[in-house]
């Protein structure tokens, strides 16, 4: 009976509604096998928070393209670990347009990769399963 | 008591962060998760539950986030629980219903889970009747339960909600056709949701002819016209709700319906647990790949094939 499933949650945090990218890598890893839990475009720390905790999420994988992911991803780990959810139990990953300046202060932050506009989905998969905690 | 600090004993202290931990063990059926229900049933059966049900994109999502808005503004906790279809391929799943409840996540007093359907069949997932428990013991006063999208199969939610909502919209006339009396017979409450669309009127009429083919029976489903999207009507469903709560309770329909689950319950866990136990016991899978082949060639029909296998395993 005993039927583990990763559980990830998909978020767009910020103001910028094109939320294309996050459905598509969504759709990957549903198609990996994954749960996924999308939440839709402009979604605060606080909501981000609250989902991550909620549905006791493995993996949170965050998108952005408006740019203000240093302003922004700050608040979301935050708002996470406030609630228990932090790097150190759950898997944290981001995407979208980002620079690679800014890719030292994001795994600071507790991110365990960033991916570019060309990432494939093949890359994100990968990455989840291999990096996911072992299931307790 | 549960050892302080344990998974339990946090759940009990109202920690939000173990309830959702203990839900995902329930839902994986891990040995944690059957310890945990084994005291947290007892625990249950003070909530309130309710279904909605209603074909995809009626707008169920919309019309819970209203509901529990408004039900926390009559000072009730709220649990709700979503559950969406896992792929038949894949077993993946995205579930995709907090994109109409986001505005919930400001209060803590209401707490939401997605569920995969998880191959189930019926619109619910096997492990919807543990988790409604595990929100019930953990205090939640109402508990509303959103389906997998179908409008035809979705039965399952009549046997484990007190008060089922049918979410109807406008500009479905075939599918009011199709849609028969088997899924208005699970109905206690029919909503007619995007009242503001045309056609909203005539499909109340369709209702209530439909409504007038069943059979009498001790309860007539009221009809609620609502525009989700602009928390029209929310109230009159609401008070739909309280009465046909009223009803359960006045008439006897609550305990026996308790009864009915509770049989339900038993007699689904006893079938997979039998089939697990087959399935698992020493010899037990290649006895069933040598029937298969019998089958197969035809030297054994399917009946007598899985009466030897039981009686094997007995044997065994
Ligand atoms: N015009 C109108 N649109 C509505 C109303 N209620 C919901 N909608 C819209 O209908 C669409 C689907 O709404 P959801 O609440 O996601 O529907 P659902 O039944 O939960 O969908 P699934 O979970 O996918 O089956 C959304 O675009 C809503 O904004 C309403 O009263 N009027
Ligand atoms: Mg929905």
């Amino acid at each position: 009976m005993a039927d583990r499933k990763i559980r990830v949650l998909v978020a767009k945090p910020g103001l910028d509604g094109h939320d294309r990218g996050a459905k598509v890598v969504a759709r990957a890893l549903r198609d990996a096998g994954m749960e996924v839990i999308y939440t839709g475009i402009r979604q605060t720390p606080h909501m981000i928070g609250e989902a991550a905790l909620q549905e006791d999420v493995d993996v949170v994988g965050l998108s952005i393209l408006s740019g203000a992911h240093l302003e922004l991803f700050p608040a979301v780990i935050e708002a996470c670990r406030d609630r228990g959810v932090a790097p150190e139990n759950t898997l944290f990953f981001c995407g979208g347009i980002i620079p690679e300046d800014d890719i030292p202060a994001l795994s600071d932050l507790g991110f365990r990769a960033v991916f570019g506009p060309g990432a494939s989905t093949n890359d994100i998969v990968e990455f989840v399963r291999e990096h996911v905690k072992a299931p307790a | 008591m549960p050892p302080s600090g344990s998974l339990q004993a946090r759940f009990l202290e109202g920690d939000r962060r173990a309830l959702a931990r203990l839900i995902t063990e329930v839902e994986n059926g891990t040995e944690a998760g059957r310890a945990a229900l084994r005291a947290l049933y007892r625990r249950a059966g003070r909530a309130r539950t309710i279904g909605i049900t209603g074909p995809p994109g009626a707008g169920k999502s919309t019309l819970t986030n209203q509901f529990a808005k408004a039900l926390r503004a009559r000072g009730q906790t709220v649990g709700i629980i979503a559950v969406d279809p896992s792929s038949p391929y894949t077993q993946g799943a995205i579930l995709g219903d907090r994109v109409r409840m986001q505005e919930l996540s400001s209060d803590p007093e209401i707490f939401m889970r997605s569920l995969a359907s998880r191959g189930a069949l019926g619109g619910l997932s096997a492990a919807t009747l543990d988790v409604i428990a595990v929100l019930d013991a953990f205090g939640k006063d109402t508990i509303l339960i959103e389906t997998v999208g179908a409008g035809q199969d979705e039965v399952e939610i009549a046997g484990a909600a007190q008060t089922t909502v049918l979410v109807n919209t406008p500009g479905s006339g075939d599918d009011i056709q199709a849609m028969k009396a088997g899924i208005m017979e699970i109905a206690d409450v029919l909503a007619v949701n995007k009242a503001d669309l045309p056609g909203a009127d005539l499909l109340v009429s369709q209702l209530r002819a439909l409504l007038s083919l069943l059979p009498d029976r001790a309860w007539t489903p009221p009809i609620v016209k609502l525009i989700a999207t602009e928390e029209v009507g929310i109230d009159d469903l609401v008070t739909a709700c309280d009465d046909h709560w009223e009803f359960l309770a006045s008439s006897g329909r609550l305990r026996e319906q308790r009864e009915e689950r509770a049989r339900h319950q038993i007699l689904t866990l006893a079938r997979s647990q039998l089939l697990a136990g087959l399935m698992d016991d020493e010899g037990g899978g290649g006895r069933l790949d040598h029937l298969t082949r019998a089958v197969a060639d035809g030297e054994l029909d399917p009946h007598t094939a899985a009466r030897e296998w039981i009686d094997q395993e007995a044997l065994a």
